[in-house]
C-alpha cells in the first residue's frame, strides 16, 4: 500500500507547480548543446564485415589458437593477444541466449510497440552450441511474442536473420532486420 | 615503498600520420601493444601485471571510453585503469605502481585518432567554463596560446622573430626524424613572412595534428634487467595542474606554473639541483612556439627571461650547448591528444638508446609535457641510461 503516497490522485502538493519549460527558464541554469561530431574509421575487420552485410553475408574471424570465433570481428583476439587467423562465414542460424521486451523509448517515453532485443548464439560449423565460445550478437528479435519472452519459451529458441531487400542495404547492422524463430 | 628503480623496457608505436584511414582505434592500440610485447617476448596475458591508459571521452567520441581501454592491450579480466590526462601522467601512474612493489610490470597506452574528430574546434570550447566563458568563446581556442604568447614577450623582451626561430629550429630537427610527419626545410624569412593565424603566431608556429598510439613497458629494477641490457630509468616524476583551469582565473600569464611545480618535484625525486647543467639534451613543450621558450624557463633550463636570447645564440641547436626537442618536437611530429606525452617520452627514450650505442655514454634528459590549451596542467620526467 506504500506505493499509493506517491499516487497523484491522492496527494496534492502544496504551492504552484512549474512546467519543464518555465523550471529551465529561471536563472541558474545555462543551457549549452555540445557539438561534437566524429567520423570513426571502421578499420580492418569492422569494414569488411560491414561490406559483407551489405551482400547478405555474416563475416566472422577466428582464432586458431584457442578457437574462439568474432561477430563482429576482430583482427586480434583478446583472450590469447594474438592475431586471429582467418576470415569465416555464417550461415546466420543460432540460438538466443536471452531477450528482453523494452516498453519504454530512451527518453523514457512509452512505445506504441514494444521492442524485443536479445542476445544470439549463432551456429559454427554445425557444432551444437556448447561445442564452441562465441561472444554473442546482440539484435532485434520480430515474430516473437512478449509472452514468449516473458515466460522464457524464447530462450534456447531457434532463429535466423531476416535480411532487409538487397537494394535497402547500407552496409550496417541494420542490413539485418532482426532474428526470427525458425519454423517447425 | 620498494627503493626499486623503474625503467622502461619497451616502446612500440603505429601511426605517427596525419590520418590513419586503414586501422580503427582497437587496431591502432593492438598494433602499438603487440610491437611493445614482442619487442621483448613479453607476454601480457600472463606477464603484464595492470595496463594504465590515458584517453578522455570527447576525444574518443565515446562515453566511459575507459571501458574499451582493456581489449586491445590484452588487459581484459586484468588490472586496468584510465586516466583523462596527458600520457605524462600514466607514466608516472606507472611509475608509481611499481614503487608500491606489488606490481613488477606494467603497460602504458595513450593514442589519437584526432583524425576521426570532425568538429575539433568545438571540442575546445567544451572544455572551457560553461557559465562564464563559453558565452564568450573567441571562435576558436587558439586565442588563449594568443594571450600566453603576449604575456610571455612583454614579460621577457622577446620579440616575434625569435617565436619564429623555434618554428625554424624544430621543422629543420624532424628532417632526420622518420616520425615527424610536419618536418619541412623553414628559414626565418618563410616564418615571419606568413600571415599571424592568431597574432603573434603564424601556422609553422602552431602544431597540428596526428594520428598514432603509442604503448610503453615499464619494470622494476631487477625485471628490467632481465628483458633488457639498457633500460632507460626513470629518476624523477612530478605534475601539476593550476587553480582556475578551464576558468582561465589565476593564471600567471605568460608563466607555465604547473611546469614549474612539476619540474621541482621530479628534480627533488631525481636529486638534481642545478639543471640547466644537469642534462644531455631536453624535450620539451612546442606545441606552440612560445611554449618551448616558456617552459625552458620553468623548467630552470634558462634562467629566467634569458630563453630567447640563447636560443638565437644556437645553445638549443640539435649541435648545440643543450639540445632541445632535437626531435622536431610537436612542431614537427604533431600534436597527439593525450598521447603527446608519451610522443616525447618515446623520443627521448630513442635518442638515449642511440647515444648508449654510439658513444657507450651515460646520457640524462629531461621530458616535459602540457595537455595543451585550454589546460593549465603537465608533467615533467627525469630519464636516464
Ligand atoms: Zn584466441
Amino acid at each position: 500500500m506504500a506505493r499509493r503516497i506517491y499516487d497523484k490522485e491522492h496527494v496534492k502538493a502544496p504551492g504552484t507547480p512549474l512546467s519543464s519549460k518555465e523550471m529551465y527558464q529561471l536563472p541558474g541554469t545555462i543551457e549549452y548543446t555540445p557539438v561534437a561530431k566524429y567520423r570513426f574509421t571502421t578499420g580492418q575487420a569492422l569494414s569488411k564485415f560491414l561490406e559483407e552485410l551489405k551482400r547478405g553475408r555474416i563475416a566472422g574471424r577466428k582464432c586458431n589458437n584457442c578457437g574462439r570465433v568474432y561477430v563482429p570481428p576482430r583482427m586480434y583476439c583478446e583472450f590469447c593477444y594474438k592475431p586471429t587467423s582467418e576470415w569465416i562465414y555464417l550461415e546466420g542460424t543460432g540460438t538466443v541466449v536471452t531477450a528482453v521486451v523494452s516498453y519504454i523509448g530512451t527518453a523514457r517515453e512509452r512505445l506504441e510497440k514494444p521492442e524485443i532485443i536479445g542476445i544470439v548464439k549463432l551456429d559454427i560449423d554445425n557444432k551444437e552450441p556448447q561445442g564452441y565460445d562465441f561472444p554473442g550478437l546482440f539484435h532485434r528479435f520480430c515474430n516473437v511474442s512478449e509472452d514468449d519472452v516473458k515466460t522464457g519459451k524464447i530462450i534456447g529458441a531457434r532463429v535466423r536473420p531476416r535480411w532487409k531487400l538487397e537494394e535497402e542495404r547500407k552496409g550496417d547492422i541494420t542490413d539485418i532486420e532482426c532474428f526470427e524463430p525458425i519454423e517447425g | 615503498m620498494t627503493s626499486s628503480r623503474v625503467g622502461i623496457i619497451s616502446i612500440g608505436w603505429y601511426g605517427f600520420s596525419p590520418s590513419t584511414p586503414e586501422v580503427s582505434f582497437r587496431e591502432m592500440m593492438f598494433e602499438s601493444s603487440n610491437r611493445a610485447y614482442s619487442a621483448v617476448g613479453i607476454d601480457p596475458r600472463k606477464e603484464v601485471d595492470a595496463f594504465v591508459v590515458c584517453q578522455e571521452d570527447y576525444w574518443e567520441g565515446i562515453a566511459i571510453t575507459n571501458e574499451f581501454a582493456p581489449e586491445p592491450l590484452g588487459g581484459v579480466l586484468r588490472p586496468t585503469v584510465t586516466i583523462a590526462g596527458d600520457g605524462l601522467q600514466c607514466i608516472v601512474t606507472a611509475y608509481q605502481l611499481i614503487k608500491t612493489g606489488y606490481f613488477d610490470i606494467v603497460a602504458v597506452e595513450a593514442h589519437s585518432k584526432a583524425s576521426n574528430i570532425a568538429t575539433l574546434s568545438k571540442i575546445y570550447e567544451i572544455a572551457l567554463d560553461p557559465h562564464y566563458v563559453r558565452p564568450l568563446y573567441a571562435k576558436n581556442p587558439l586565442f588563449l596560446a594568443g594571450l600566453e604568447a603576449r604575456a610571455y614577450m612583454e614579460r621577457t623582451g622577446a620579440e616575434k622573430y625569435h617565436l619564429a626561430l623555434v618554428a625554424v629550429k624544430n621543422k629543420n630537427n624532424g628532417l632526420n626524424n622518420p616520425r615527424a610527419s610536419y618536418a619541412t626545410p623553414l628559414d626565418l624569412e618563410d616564418v615571419v613572412e606568413s600571415k599571424p593565424v592568431i597574432d603573434p603566431l603564424t601556422s609553422y608556429e602552431i602544431a597540428p595534428f596526428v594520428d598514432v598510439s603509442i604503448t610503453f613497458l615499464l619494470a622494476g629494477e631487477e625485471s628490467a634487467r632481465k628483458f633488457t641490457d639498457t633500460p632507460i630509468w626513470i629518476e624523477g616524476v612530478g605534475w601539476s595542474t593550476e587553480t582556475g583551469t578551464g576558468a582561465i582565473a589565476w593564471h600567471e600569464w605568460g608563466r607555465m606554473r604547473f611546469l614549474r611545480d612539476a619540474a621541482n618535484q621530479a628534480y627533488r625525486i631525481a636529486g638534481i639541483s642545478n639543471p640547466a647543467r644537469s642534462f644531455d639534451f631536453a624535450e620539451v613543450e612546442d606545441r606552440f612556439s612560445y611554449a618551448e621558450l616558456v617552459a625552458l624557463e620553468e623548467l630552470k633550463l634558462a634562467q629566467e627571461g634569458t630563453a630567447h636570447i640563447l636560443l638565437e645564440s644556437g645553445d638549443f641547436d640539435i649541435d648545440g650547448y643543450l639540445p632541445v626537442n632535437p626531435s622536431g618536437g610537436s612542431l614537427s611530429i604533431g600534436v597527439a591528444l593525450e598521447a603527446t606525452g608519451l610522443v616525447r617520452i618515446l623520443e627521448a627514450t630513442l635518442r638515449l638508446w642511440s647515444m648508449e650505442l654510439v658513444e657507450e655514454a651515460e646520457g640524462r634528459a629531461v621530458v616535459a609535457s602540457w595537455r595543451g590549451i585550454p589546460s593549465f596542467s603537465g608533467g615533467v620526467v627525469v630519464l636516464s641510461l
